[in-house]
């Protein structure tokens, strides 16, 4: 069979698992289309949330970021891993407690007032809307290259699929297509992995084959590769820093305290039966997304072997780099670089023109390696390479059979369709519960805001669709965007409505402003007023990451400080909280009383 | 809130701190500010630093959710506040 058909046949099965479980799990009444009924077990729970929570830019990007990266992208698996422990301690279990469907909900009981719960409703369409114009694009990539149809053919079918689980099943519908989704994109995830690392090292568990020596060599892998790419004028892979140490543990920060405080993460644990499962099920989303963060770390040191192995054999032995023959001869290419020319996200420019490769780092700041390139006839780098190759073209880099192909294929899209489906979720409720049922049409039936929330639903897939199509030229700012303000907003004043008697609604949405504006502000002023080019004020503020080297992306962290500080400065000038929020939050403190989740006041 | 109550909180605050000191030590501490120095040392093919920032904190923050979970358990039993 040809590549082409068995990924049809894999792609079409698991979509066929899917629309199968979504007609199975269809959801009959509210509680069950917001919180899958709010009896669902915490290992199923965990396994959702992983699948949830584990979006196309985990499953195609982050290996390729960290391949780029080295050391310094262990931000990304710190960061994205450890907010998890944040989630289990500080907000799962006692959001859950307080009994409400949505995040909003909390906002607004917790700080008895509606406009809190407008800023939060406003903050979770702006982090989720971000959000799914990454899914869609990943959809169409990943349609495009493995199946032969266009980026935009591929979008429809993708929005297609979520329609049809998403607004019939609810959340029910979607808590076990994910759980499906979740198998399909762990196993597609880890099968290359596997046989890479026996191949590189003879250790089929890619997290001890990174650690292990070289296939037939006591030399380690990782020594290795600190060899290999130092010889081509990159950093140490094990020692490479993103800027400087500061700013890789600001950024970490900011990417755990922004995991805690996403909505649609967060929601994940009110449908749960009880306030000690919420607690247990945090712990069995991470054992299920470690299972792809601790193997994302080999693939991306792996791939990266194999990549420059490719295109310079000559960094697999004692021969020089620098050797006139040592370059792979662009015609005698192997065919997957072929196919990912066609795609762009490959790109060959022959600089000095002698017809090979030279892929290597042409702004070293060595002396002694840029006089080595240019007595080589070195004009500079010769090769671009996209970070979403390092896993999507991985099989086909490694020479893996065409079925191992065609699983990526079918998990990328398991990755990407279950975060979308996640994230819809999260923005439909907050229009149909928190605008609609909260502010303008309070005497809405059970029924009809069933209704309302499958027509919010089912406009929000054809917006998200509509931005996969036309994705805004700031699209790949804004995911930073979107940590940016669940960590300056969300976190902070969620963990102050339960940790703190005495906080006040003033000093709540004092703080919130406060974080947002300053993490605006410090975006803006490197990417542009709302990413529009050239309103970019960078100079302004004293040149790019004038605060202390700390980059746009990592001030997430910044602003939730400001908001802390903020928060109980006008706190203590206000006046304080009622006497029956202060009961109230005693109450969400203690597990006894918990009740099934209801949408009612 | 009950004197009782007060202790509740103070338990569930402190097992809180407990996990925290584990959880930034492992990350932040092993894994970016003291990476450098434990690099020094090898764990197989794996410099030290470089496994906790890429390895070791993951496997260190899915052992802390379970025992705080445990730990908290005990607690609300204790106390008897533990759910029906």
């Amino acid at each position: 069979m040809s590549l082409q058909a068995i990924t049809y046949l894999v792609v079409g099965l698991t979509f066929a698992l899917y629309v199968g479980i979504a007609i199975w799990a269809r959801a009959g009444s509210t509680k069950e289309f917001y919180v899958a009924g709010g009896s669902v077990h915490p290992i199923t729970n965990g396994m959702a949330t992983a699948a949830d929570w584990m979006s196309a830019a985990s499953f195609i990007s982050m290996a390729g970021m960290i391949s780029n990266m080295g050391y310094g992208g262990g931000l990304f698996l710190m960061g994205w891993t450890g907010g998890y422990v944040l989630l289990a301690m500080l907000l799962a279990p006692y959001l859950r407690k307080f009994g409400k469907f949505t995040v909003p909900q909390f906002f607004g009981s917790r700080y008895y007032s509606k406009s809190a719960s407008m800023v939060a409703v406003i903050c979770l369409l702006v982090a989720s809307t971000t959000y799914i114009i990454g899914q869609m694009t990943g959809v169409g990539v990943a349609f495009s290259r493995f199946l032969g149809v266009s980026n935009d053919t591929g979008i429809y079918i993708g929005m297609a699929i979520v329609f049809m689980y998403a607004v019939f099943g609810g959340m029910k519908g979607i808590t076990y297509t994910q759980v499906a989704q979740f198998c399909v994109l762990v196993i597609a995830y880890t099968i290359p992995a596997i046989f890479i690392s026996l191949h590189l090292t003879g250790n089929p568990i890619p997290q001890l084959g990174l650690g292990s020596d070289m296939v037939g060599t006591n030399v380690a892998l990782l020594e290795k590769l600190d060899m290999i790419v130092t010889d081509l004028g990159f950093g140490k892979y094990t020692e490479s820093l993103p800027v400087n140490r500061l700013n890789m543990f600001v950024y970490t920060v900011s990417l755990m305290i922004g995991t805690a405080g996403l909505p649609h993460v967060i929601v994940r644990f009110f449908t749960v039966p009880k306030v000690k499962d919420a607690r247990a099920s945090a712990g069995w989303a991470l054992i299920f997304i470690a299972m792809l963060y601790t193997t994302a770390p080999a693939v991306a040191a792996m791939a990266k072997m194999n990549l420059f192995k490719t295109v310079n054999p000559a960094v697999m032995t004692s021969a020089s780099v620098f050797a006139p023959e040592s370059g792979l001869v662009y015609d005698q290419r192997p065919d997957w670089m072929k196919r990912w020319e066609v795609t762009g996200l490959l790109k060959f420019e022959d600089k000095n023109g002698d017809g090979r490769i030279q892929y290597y780092n042409d702004k070293s700041k060595d002396a002694e390696f840029q006089a080595k390139a240019s007595a080589a006839g070195w004009k500079g780098n010769e090769l671009s390479v996209n970070a979403d190759i390092i896993v999507l073209a991985n099989p086909e880099i490694a020479m893996l059979p065409n079925w191992v192909i065609a699983l990526v294929a079918a998990g990328g899209l398991a990755a990407a369709l279950s975060t979308a489906a996640g994230l819809l979720l999260a923005i439909s409720s907050a229009i149909s519960h928190d605008l609609l049922k909260e502010n303008f049409m309070p005497n809405m039936t059970e029924k009809g805001e069933l209704m309302a929330g499958k027509i919010a639903m089912a406009c929000s897939i054809v917006v998200a669709g509509y931005l996969g199509l036309n994705p805004p030229g700031f699209a790949a700012g804004t995911v930073a965007l979107a940590f940016g303000i669940a960590a300056s907003s969300i976190f902070p004043a969620l963990m102050m409505g339960i940790f703190s008697k005495t906080m006040n609604k003033e000093g709540a949405m004092a703080g919130m402003l406060a974080g947002i504006g300053v993490t605006l502000f410090y975006v803006f002023a490197h990417k542009g007023i709302l990413f529009i080019k050239g309103t970019d004020f960078v100079n302004l503020i004293g040149g790019p990451n004038s605060f202390f080297g700390i980059t746009p992306e990592a001030f997430g962290a910044i602003g939730a400080l400001v908001n802390f500080a903020v928060a109980f400065a006008v706190k203590n000038m206000t006046s304080p909280v009622p006497h029956d929020i202060a009961d109230m939050v005693e109450q969400v403190r203690i597990p006894r009383g918990s009740k099934a989740v209801d949408g009612a006041h | 809130m009950t004197t009782d109550g007060v202790a509740y909180w103070k338990a569930v605050l402190g097992l809180i701190r407990n996990v925290l000191i584990v959880w930034f030590v492992v990350s932040y501490g092993f894994g970016i500010l003291l990476a450098p120095l434990l690099n020094n040392i090898h764990l197989g093919g794996y410099p030290l630093g470089f496994w906790f920032a890429h390895q070791g904190s993951i496997y260190v923050f899915v052992v802390l959710i379970f025992v705080y979970s445990k730990v908290m358990g005990k607690i609300d039993e204790k106390f008897d506040v533990h759910e029906n």
